[in-house]
């Protein structure tokens, strides 16, 4: 049982066992990497599956629904069903579309996820050895929302466009606070490995830099357009945006991209701030590891879900007032702070440097909070109804006083 | 070359293709019966006016030239924090003072009134 703890004895004995039946080193070394691809790859992919069923269950509890319950046990196998129904639905290709860009949209949307995945690490030493960690994430995370655009134009459709068209202005938006709340766990861990930046973490680094993991976790929300977010396929705004024109196991991959991303938002989180594959006896057994990366991601992709089942809509210009003029200055703000407390607490050990950091976040956010409800005071008052007027007008004190009540 | 490189190489290879394969198979498992008014656009069951590939009011024009100014310079920041140990005091003053100057842009935008949505 000694891959239980050395994973890498799976990869030896394979290398062995290829060259033994007569392959050069070089062929060898390559069909391994593309059969450690492969698996790489198709878990995420297999996963998703599980995560539609999960996905659709809980939003139902929220919504007081019972969600699928008829095919399998607890409706499990309801996923399944509509892959099998999807699989079979006819490919409808508009006349009008730009066929090839038509056809690249919805591979891109899945593709551009699926590549996320060789950056994080799995377990100690397993995988997610990238220098470049950090910024492979933010610059493969982009792909999709070029798929998205891609959809939008080649349907040739108002909606589909308009759909693409908000989808770029949010997703640039949003872009900017990750970049930012990215740079403070490379700026704790000096290193944009992830591999490193989970060594890093003997204190998780949620606890040093609370804001840096909100923020990323907000944005990044808004960077996979889930439900609070969701301007891009508004139904009751556009129809459903840029994947109106899209049918059968185009359409899927789409969802199956949405979903995968989200799943891998979690995973991020996990990785970056709450210790990665960290955990008692993870290091001794990166199977545990795996485990441990596995619920921390599922638990944040649950906060995903319950966000999803209980946030209305936002309007189009809060969503950008929301990312410029709040998360962004925060963040910038967030990233100073840390800089200079870093430097200066450092040589005071882990546990002190930690507990500053986590005061000087507490100190920013009790600003932050100042200053929004001074905000609050200049705006207009809220429209609310007074009795015996129709339509809503403005509350005035004047006004109210002039009805005589 | 790093052997990750060829590893993530064989990724970009990779993934297009898991990602293709149900969409192809799903082109061939599904009926083909096209018909003019199946293969038209649809839009809410309005008759199509015009093409939608027309010239359009790109509204967040300035926000797209706001983001390309920050991501490019935020991608500076990143070697500055990777080096952060090795970095002298003056180096350190100088990465801030390049955060404020992001802040001062960022504010000025806001004042322009850059920053807002209009229809």
């Amino acid at each position: 049982m000694s891959f239980l703890q050395n994973p890498a004895v799976i990869v030896e004995w394979l290398y062995n066992l290829l060259v033994g039946w007569g392959l050069s080193p070089a062929l060898t070394q390559v069909v391994l990497y593309v059969l450690g691809a492969l698996a790489l790859a198709t878990g995420p992919l297999l996963w998703v599956i599980f995560l539609i069923w999960f996905e659709r269950k809980a939003v139902a509890r929220i919504q007081d629904r019972l969600g699928p319950n008829r095919v399998g046990p607890y409706g499990l196998l309801q996923p399944f069903a509509d892959v099998l129904k999807l699989l079979t639905k006819e490919d409808i290709i508009p006349a009008k579309a730009d066929k090839f860009l038509y056809w690249m949209a919805p591979i891109l949307a899945l593709a551009g996820v699926i590549l996320l995945w060789p950056a994080i690490p799995l377990g100690k030493g397993v995988s997610g050895n990238v220098n470049v960690g950090v910024l492979y994430l933010v610059a493969v995370g982009t792909l999709s929302t070029f798929a998205i655009l891609v959809a939008g134009w080649s349907a040739n459709n108002k909606y589909a466009l308009l759909g693409a068209f908000r989808t770029v202005a949010q997703m640039i938006s949003y872009e900017v606070p990750i970049v930012l709340s990215l740079l403070v766990p490379v700026l704790l861990a000096r290193s944009m490995n992830l591999q490193d930046i989970v060594a890093a973490q003997d204190v998780w680094f949620v606890v040093a830099a609370p804001l840096a993991a909100l923020i990323f976790f907000v944005a990044s929300i808004a960077e996979v357009g889930r439900t609070p977010f969701d301007l891009l396929e508004a139904e009751s705004e556009i129809i459903a945006g840029f994947h109106i024109e899209y049918s059968g196991m185009k359409f899927a991959m789409f969802f199956a991209g949405e979903f995968l991303h989200a799943f891998t938002v979690g995973v991020l989180g996990a990785v970056l701030f709450f210790g990665g594959w960290r955990g008692p006896g993870a290091e001794a057994y990166p199977i545990l590891g795996l485990f441990y990366l596995w619920l921390k991601a599922f638990i944040l992709y649950f906060v995903i879900v319950w966000v999803r089942g209980t946030f209305p809509r936002i309007r189009i210009d809060h969503l950008l007032d929301f990312t410029w003029k709040f998360l962004t200055p925060i963040a910038l703000v967030v990233l100073m702070v840390t800089a200079v407390l870093d430097k200066v607490l450092l040589p005071m050990g882990t546990g002190v440097r930690a507990l500053g950091l986590l005061v000087a976040n507490g100190l920013i956010w009790l600003v932050v909070q100042r200053w929004l409800q001074r905000l609050e005071k200049r705006l207009e008052p809220p429209l609310v109804a007074q009795p015996g007027q129709y339509p809503v007008a403005r509350y005035t004190p004047e006004a109210h006083a002039a009805d005589g009540d | 070359m790093e052997p990750t490189w060829v590893f993530i190489g064989v990724f970009f290879l990779l993934a297009p293709i898991l990602a293709a394969a149900p969409i192809v198979i799903g082109h061939y498992l599904g009926p083909h019966k096209p018909n003019p008014i199946k293969n038209d656009v649809y839009e809410c069951g309005l008759k199509t006016v015009g093409d939608a590939w027309v010239r359009f009011k790109v509204q967040y024009y300035l926000f797209a030239l706001v983001f390309l100014i920050f991501d490019v310079e935020l991608v500076f920041l990143y070697p500055w924090a990777v080096a952060y140990d090795m970095l002298p005091t003056f180096a350190v003053l100088e990465g801030l003072l390049f955060i404020i100057m992001l802040l001062a842009a960022l504010v000025y935008a806001w004042k322009r009134e850059a920053l807002d949505w209009y229809d």
